[in-house]
């Protein structure tokens, strides 16, 4: 499998290491409550099809890449710099 | 504290020569990492230049010249040569590499066989030109390769794991060399 860093290029699989679900980037408020904390932390959909999860270039250029990768295919549709995604300048 | 000799990470190790392919290590005087601040990136570029001679490099690429480089390096550049100046930590963090990382340049006619034979991305010259720099991964260390010419390349890995590094690469000399020219 190849993943098309936005800033490297396309890249073998192995330059990365797998964070998880994207869902890590929508951190809920401090006062959130119990249920959506615990939702947040643990529990995850585990959908056959596209998800977005979250991708660490470790190997290249240190970026996480937000992937949106489809379960059944390992197709990748779409890869965004996780920062971009965020909206955090550099 | 008295005065310490550097030592090179490879010192009776390298250089080694297959034909003409050549692996010997450069012991630069400073590797320092600067990591521009956030929205400094263009202040950072202009104190580079001033005091160095050479801008901030684009993604992928590098400024200056043998001795004095800058060199991107994903979320750092670094700069390789001289000691850097006090204004760039004005506008970034500034982290002495010097004995964290070592440089390594392998020359020759066929270093495109080589370095085929070692990252997962492709370096030959028709797509790794002049002054282009890649992080990737050498075997299994994590390195930057960044191209001086045709006929050499250096590379950048952590001097921890630099015996590695070098048996790695002059592994794959010796089989390019055992093949002859094509």
């Amino acid at each position: 499998m190849r993943i098309k860093c936005p800033i490297c290029g396309d890249r073998d699989m192995r330059e990365f290491y797998y964070q998880g679900a994207a869902v890590m980037l929508d951190r809920p408020a401090p006062g959130a409550g119990d249920q959506v904390w615990d939702d947040y932390l643990h529990n995850r959909d585990n959908p056959a099809g596209d998800t977005r999860e979250l991708w660490h270039h470790g190997a290249g250029c240190s970026e996480w890449v937000v992937v949106t990768r489809n379960t059944l295919t390992h197709q990748i549709s779409h890869t965004a710099l996780a920062r971009d995604v965020k909206g955090a300048s550099s | 504290m008295v005065n310490l000799s550097p030592i090179s990470a490879t010192q009776g190790v390298l250089p080694v020569t297959y034909g003409t392919l050549e692996l010997c290590e450069i012991c630069p005087d400073h590797i320092t990492s600067l990591a521009a601040y956030r929205g400094q990136s263009d202040a950072l570029s202009a104190a580079l230049k001033s005091a160095h001679g050479m801008a901030l490099p684009a993604v992928n690429r590098v400024t200056g010249r043998d001795g004095a480089r800058a060199i991107w390096f994903g979320a750092s550049v670094v700069l390789v040569g001289p000691a850097p100046d006090a204004s760039l930590a004005q506008h970034a963090a500034v982290v002495d590499l010097s004995d964290g990382w070592c440089q390594l340049r392998l020359s020759g006619d066929r270093i495109d066989d080589v370095l085929a034979r070692l990252a997962p991305v492709d370096l030959r010259w028709a797509n790794f030109g002049r002054g282009h720099v890649a992080r990737s991964q050498l075997v299994h260390a994590n390195v930057a390769y960044h191209r001086l010419s045709e006929t050499a390349v250096d590379i950048y890995g952590f001097r921890s794991m630099v015996h590695s590094i070098v048996h790695e690469i002059t592994r794959a000399m010796a089989s390019v060399h055992a093949f002859g020219h094509q």
